[in-house]
């Protein structure tokens, strides 16, 4: 029911319409969702989780547990927006939750009749028995009775961000003190940013009829978010909610826009999750009312006090026709008040005997609601007063059991909160987060005027601290408001008392709990699952330990809190993985003969950030096999050309270079001649191989060395330590090159004639013999040549600084289409390696050593190296260790798949008898047969064996035979020649 | 969380990569026995309160980094460069 003159957030010239449940109803522009239901009167707004019981909208903010709505934008459907907190728009559609086949007539409401059977624990009991039951039973029919609103599986096109600022002080709140204090460091000249939930700054006063300096107090808020406004060093963030306190004055925020259009905005995204890095913080998130726990407290129409007057003051409307109020403090008598200036008739009930009347309302003073009726929503309530019991026909009941200051943030890091007997609620311990104080209602104080002071006090010491010090804003005056208070937590009598509402926890489970010896809060919170459910218990954890601490005869001060986590309210995944969503912000790296290598429609794989050709397709090839086998026979027979500019390549220079080359590879490369290229092992200090490549000695001092893809930032690192760490006495530095340099592959018989077609000189087999390096030029450009081989044939690496691989490439391609070859890729790089026994990230997985690899004459004995010494640990020394092997099908299958396991012939496949693994396998064209590289028990004592691969996902058993890994061009006269 | 890299000052900890325990700087002898070696591979102090790790700064200048820190407060003491050696 709407109220005039009233309302000063709404626009009652405006007129919205939307649809609630398939329904249309009629609101105006300014109005919340949960406003524009309440002045139609909408009472039952959903179901409640475990008992489906009738639930309506109870508070304000985003503490709200029953009114959770879904909302259908755009193409969007959001479950769980508190319509509390979510504006009204035309045409927005909301649907109830929770409740089938609809909300007035919910099948699911028989939970409620068999309550007894599903108090507390009742998961742990009930369905521990029989356990094969769990399963096929239990679990299936509770998740599909279980869950808050439904996600819609399919992704719906919605925008996300997340966003970095940084600012000298974080204002948490923008209620009466965080005015005050942004204010106050605004003016001091700090870099400032004010963050709060709502749509507009003024917290509680948005809610209230106070005057400030005689201003209403929505005007007070109005004015000062102008002025607030027109300071550049003052950000003010709203819609943002700050959800979690964490190390070194690092905050995260949620901020969510355009919360009041219809359809997604294109230029916003939906919401933006905020890493906040300050210097100091000051938290004025204000306080909370608190509920009573009487029987039946949570009959729709049953709502906050504070909530009745906000509803009232805020969008002028109406929670009832006959409104009463049940309260333990002066505070609530406020609604009575702005009800009755507004031409209503209300009766107080204060559970204090010596409350008094504040004005012209009807008060019962030592009276306690026992009981509500009403099918759908309050009808009428029983109270005792003086023994007796009698009832009061009403649709509305403001509760307010006193204020509980909002401590959540002061928690996030482990602090806990302390309890305050004047208020009777839990205040901030101060220093619980470093560089965090709190200012206003948070830190307990309650009267207005002390509040605005507290924000200038608070803030105006923060300034100091930070060395920034002006004077401070006077402090507006306010009327006086009483804040006396005498507990109550709850009223016995028939029927369940309600703490939280999301979870359907009451009095009787948390006393339970007690009974059966859950009586430590953490125990109980997990037994009765109180605070458990979205809203994190905001309205129900501080009287759950108040029943809690009776229950087990400890104070509250003793019984404790549980732990506040972040985040303060939920934050969707999407928001948190902002930029993640399919290639994000990956960054991608390409190699100089990318666009020749997309031209070619060769199929890219990634390797890292890069991306490298899977295969070059020609015409009337119809699998990647066919490419990769003839690219493989054109290598063998021709020449093939590789772009291998993602390996890692390491310039490294000074005097000590060799020594230091000495100490990370097991070989000895100090000795090393100019024009020299030699292959090096790399250990981790544990002994197990970290990395393998080859190092050229381009000069005196001066080395080139490669890495693998994979492993090329760990080395680079792995270098960086142990120059630094161990030896920082060497005169050696490193430069990674990866990228100054483009290097190609050229390999096979005819290698020789295509490099010659595109050096300036000719290269002679003799002059330039394996293993050797050199300068050389290319179109009077300086170029590295490498004779080495990752293919076992007659193969160079040519190197030109990058802004000339693009050119190079299509030359080189060129002179090798001339000679009946042409380009190759990954796949048949890998079976041209792998018929040649030549290891790479698959062999080499952080298990193995050189001994694995059949390279332990690698470890030089006449120096040290890293990794040697635990090398000789005799664990890793084990004839029983697993060994690199080649392996070949023998029998009638001729599968081999990598990350298979091998047996003995005969053996149970188990765990405890298997002999190995096969790492990597593929089809060789030039030996007609399927390969594999893999490790074996002993393996190199069992050469001619045959074994038994077994592969449990396509149900394989193929015989296989043990061989020597090379399996092609054993003596490498290929190679040479 | 930041950490006040000695050459770049003040940077977030997601430039940065962890390694372990300033001891790795302490590396043994080659002849310094098993136990020297088991040590100095495995075994580490985890204490509830100040300690000493190694931090590269790989998005950054590409200095080790001793980072002095309370793993209870999660406080950021101190850091210095690695190859100015252990305290
Ligand atoms: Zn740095």
């Amino acid at each position: 029911m709407r109220v005039e003159g009233k309302g000063h957030a709404i626009d009652r010239t405006e007129k919205l319409s939307f649809q609630f449940d398939g329904k249309t109803i009629g609101g105006f522009a300014g109005d919340t969702l949960a406003s524009a239901l309440l002045a139609n009167d909408v009472r039952l707004v959903g179901r409640s989780f475990k008992y489906h019981r009738a639930r309506g909208i109870v508070s304000m903010g985003s503490e709200e547990p029953n009114a959770l709505v879904t909302l259908k934008r755009g193409a969007a459907v959001v479950p769980n927006a508190r319509a509390t907190m979510q504006p009204i728009y035309q045409n927005l559609v909301a649907h109830s939750q929770n409740a089938w086949p609809s909300r007035s007539f919910d099948l699911l409401a028989a939970n409620d009749l068999i309550s007894p059977f599903l108090g507390a624990g009742f998961y742990y009991k009930t369905f521990m028995w029989p356990q094969s039951f769990w399963e096929k039973v239990y679990e299936p029919v509770i998740r599909r009775a279980a869950g808050l609103g439904a996600l819609v599986p399919t992704y719906d096109g919605a925008r996300f961000e997340k966003a970095d600022a940084h600012c000298d002080v974080l204002v948490i709140g923008a209620g009466p003190a965080g005015l005050m204090a942004a204010l106050t460091l605004g003016q001091a000249g700090l870099d400032v940013i004010l963050a709060d939930e709502h749509d507009a700054v003024g917290g509680q006063l948005l809610l209230e009829t106070q005057t400030l300096d005689g201003l209403a107090g929505p005007a007070w808020a109005e004015e000062m978010a102008t002025h607030l406004a027109s300071m550049p060093n003052v950000r003010v963030m709203l819609n943002t909610t700050v959800t979690g306190a964490y190390d070194q004055g690092d905050f995260g925020a949620l901020q969510r826009h355009g919360l009041d259009q219809a359809e997604p905005v294109h230029t916003l995204p939906e919401e933006t999750f905020w890493r906040i890095s300050t210097r100091r913080a000051v938290l004025c998130a204000g306080a909370q009312e608190r509920h009573i726990a009487f029987p039946d407290n949570d009959r729709p129409g049953v709502m906050m006090a504070g909530a009745v007057r906000g509803y009232l003051n805020k969008f002028g409307v109406a929670a009832g026709q006959r409104v009463a109020v049940f309260a333990n403090n002066d505070s609530a008598h406020q609604t009575a008040l702005d009800l009755a200036a507004a031409g209503q008739s209300v009766t107080v009930l204060d559970s204090r005997s010596d409350a008094a009347a504040q004005g012209d309302y009807e008060l019962l003073a030592g009276a306690q609601v026992v009981g509500t009726s009403g099918r759908q929503g309050l009808r009428k309530i029983t109270f005792t007063q003086d023994g007796n019991t009698r009832s009061l026909a009403c649709d509305c009941l403001g509760v307010s059991g006193g204020w509980n200051p909002m401590v959540h943030l002061t928690c996030h890091m482990n602090g806990r909160p302390t309890w305050d007997e004047d208020i009777a609620s839990f205040v901030p311990t101060p220093g619980s987060i470093p560089g965090m104080v709190t200012a206003g209602s948070c830190g307990g104080l309650m009267e207005t005027s002390a509040v605005l002071a507290d924000g200038v006090n608070v803030a105006a010491a923060v300034a100091k601290d930070l060395g920034a010090v002006a004077p401070t804003p006077p402090i507006p005056a306010t009327d006086a408001r009483p804040t006396g208070l005498e507990p109550l937590w709850h009223v016995p009598g028939h029927g369940r008392g309600w703490l939280d509402f999301q979870n359907d926890v009451t009095t009787k489970d948390v006393q339970q709990a007690a009974q059966e010896n859950f009586r430590s809060v953490e125990h109980m919170k997990r037994y009765t699952t109180q605070g458990m459910a979205p809203d994190q218990g905001k309205m129900s954890n501080v009287l759950a330990l108040a029943v809690l601490a009776d229950a087990t005869g400890r104070g509250i001060p003793e019984t404790g809190t549980t732990t506040f986590r972040p985040p303060y309210v939920p934050v969707s995944i999407a928001a948190l993985g902002a930029g993640a969503h399919g290639k994000g912000f990956a960054p991608e790296r390409f190699t100089t003969s990318h666009a020749a290598t997309v031209a070619r429609k060769a199929p890219l794989i990634e390797a890292g950030f890069w991306y490298r050709p899977s295969y070059f397709p020609q015409p009337g090839e119809r699998t990647w096999r066919d490419s990769c086998d003839r690219e493989v026979a054109m290598v063998r027979s021709a020449v093939g050309v590789c772009d291998v500019s993602t390996l890692g390549k390491i310039d490294i220079q000074g005097p000590d270079a060799g020594a230091f080359l000495d100490l990370v590879y097991t070989g000895r490369f100090s000795t090393l001649k100019v024009g020299k290229v030699k292959y090096g092992l790399m250990l981790r200090e544990d002994g197990f191989v970290l990395d393998d490549g080859t190092t050229a000695c381009l000069g005196e001092n001066h080395f080139l060395m490669t890495t693998t893809t994979a492993a090329a930032g760990q080395v680079m690192r792995h270098l960086e330590f142990v120059h630094q760490c161990l030896r920082p006495d060497f005169n050696v530095s490193f430069a990674s090159v990866t990228e100054q340099w483009a290097q190609f592959a050229v390999a096979g018989p005819k290698s020789r004639a295509v490099l010659d077609a595109v050096l300036d000189a000719p290269v002679t087999n003799k002059a330039f013999p394996v293993m050797g390096c050199g300068d050389f030029s290319v179109g009077g450009q300086n170029a590295r040549l490498f004779r080495i081989s990752f293919s076992g044939e007659h193969a160079y690496e040519l190197a030109v600084p990058a802004r000339f691989g693009a050119a190079v490439f299509d030359a080189l391609l060129a002179a090798a289409e001339q000679q009946g070859g042409g380009p190759y890729g990954m796949e048949a790089l890998n079976v041209l390696r792998i018929e040649k026994g030549f290891i790479t990230h698959a062999e080499i997985d952080g298990r193995v050593t050189a001994g694995d690899l059949g390279m332990g004459k690698m470890v030089a004995v006449s120096k040290d190296c890293i990794g040697k010494t635990a090398s000789a640990r005799p664990g890793l020394n084990d004839p029983d260790r697993a060994q690199l092997v080649g392996l070949k099908p023998v029998g009638a299958v001729k599968k081999i798949l990598a990350g298979a396991h091998l047996f003995n012939a005969g053996d149970d496949v188990h765990r405890t008898t298997d002999q190995g693994h096969v790492t990597s396998a593929c089809f060789s064209p030039t030996l007609d047969s399927t390969l594999a590289l893999g490790f074996l028990k002993n393996g190199r004592a069992r050469i001619g064996e045959t074994v038994v691969m077994v592969e449990h996902l396509n149900d394989l058993h193929v015989q296989v035979e043990v061989c020597d890994p090379v399996f092609f061009d054993p003596d490498g006269g290929r190679l040479r020649d | 969380m930041k950490i006040p890299c000695p050459l770049c000052g003040q940077r977030d900890s997601r430039e940065f990569s962890y390694l372990g325990h300033a001891s790795l700087m302490d590396r043994p002898a080659p002849d310094a026995g098993d136990a020297a070696w088991d040590d100095y591979l495995h075994n580490r102090e985890n204490p509830a309160g100040v300690t000493e790790d190694l931090w590269s700064h790989d998005y950054g200048c590409a200095a080790w980094v001793v980072v002095t820190r309370n793993t209870v407060t999660h406080g950021i003491l101190s850091a210095r460069l690695a190859k100015e050696g252990t305290s």
